[in-house]
């Protein structure tokens, strides 16, 4: 399979509907545990997004990805900017100069993806943080080999819901202490829909509703 | 020689307003600009008001930054990335002691790297989130 540009839009489009959906249940989420604004910060961002994909053309996989890295960079703020911002500048660094971007090699830009928000956050697995959605859900589909969207969303699940026993370590969570845990980690809850995004666009195959 | 300069970043623009206003209770001549707030006025930091405020206070000779939270520091070190400029140094010592330090030593025509020293020696790292 080949992951193209309109691969790219289906997923952005599809992150943006169901943080759109999502909106109050993330913001609930960070409000005992952060600043109550992982929601609203996540839905202006990723809308911003949208519409810059849908009155720019771009060359390749690649640009649009760094496009997409800026966009959501400069405007999802927070702690979610930089870090989502750099996942996608790295997946759009790894593919920079292909001109058919494969399974294999997407799968090997998700994993210079958290790579690099490991780095940005100076994060490991295990610290209540989105780190804990995406490395396993990378690490499972390393060992496949391939994008199957069933264990995407199966793993990306279990490891969102594992969240909720950690006490944080890292970020605003983390001044809580022992008190974060009981809760799942907004992070972690909106990495999961990035995954069933991602899911339901292999899935369809590119995005049918364009 | 101009004085290095100083950009406060904090998520409240309140809290970057009253540090700046305490600094210039004695010192004028130092370049001291805000990245505070969202662009739509709620709690926050923004990449945007950082490179500005970076820009602003940048008179030659360098320019520090201090933050006040973790996410902060996240989008300031972005900025830092893209400028590769190192003159422009994100400083890990509290925003208000920090600040007024690093204030006064660059009314005195500190360079940066003094500053940074003094800072270190005055605030070992590292116990910032």
């Amino acid at each position: 399979m080949e992951i193209t540009k309109e691969h790219i839009t289906c997923w952005i489009k599809k992150i943006n509907e169901k943080i759109a959906e999502n909106k109050c249940y993330l913001t609930k989420l960070d409000q005992p545990i952060g600043d109550g604004d992982h929601g609203v910060n996540m839905e202006r961002g990723f809308q911003a997004t949208v519409n810059m994909l849908e009155t720019t053309s771009y060359d390749t996989v690649s640009s649009m990805l760094k496009a997409c890295a800026l966009s959501i960079m400069s405007k999802v703020g927070g702690a979610a900017g930089p870090l989502y911002g750099t996942a996608f500048l790295r997946m759009s660094l790894h593919v920079k100069g292909e001109t058919i971007v494969t399974e294999k090699m997407f799968i090997e830009a998700l994993n210079e993806a958290v790579v690099g928000m490991k780095k940005r956050g100076r994060t490991e697995v295990g610290e209540k943080t989105m780190i804990d959605v995406w490395a396993p859900v990378v690490e499972k589909l390393q060992e496949d080999g391939a994008l199957h969207a069933s264990t995407i969303i199966q793993t990306a699940k279990e490891a969102r819901n594992k969240t909720e026993h950690i006490a944080a370590s890292k970020g605003r969570a983390s001044f809580f202490k022992e008190k974060s845990v009981g809760y799942i980690d907004p992070g972690a809850a909106s990495s999961y829909i990035i995954f069933e995004a991602l899911a339901e666009t292999l899935e369809e195959g590119a995005c049918q509703r364009g | 020689m101009a004085n290095v300069g100083i950009v406060l970043i904090s998520h409240s623009t309140q809290i970057a307003s009253g540090v700046k206003e305490l600094i210039q209770q004695v010192i004028q001549e130092v370049p001291i600009e805000l990245a505070a707030g969202t662009e739509d006025g709620r709690i926050g930091t923004t990449m945007g008001k950082i490179s500005s405020a970076i820009h602003a206070a940048n008179k030659g000779d360098g320019v520090l930054l201090f933050y006040d939270l973790g996410s902060a520091k996240m989008n300031a070190e972005v900025v830092l990335e893209m400028l590769a400029d190192d003159q422009i140094v994100i400083a890990e010592a509290p925003i208000v002691e920090g600040s007024y330090i690093a204030a006064v030593e660059a009314s005195m025509g500190k360079t940066l790297g003094e500053i940074l020293e003094t800072l270190e020696a005055g605030f070992p790292p590292n116990n910032m989130a």
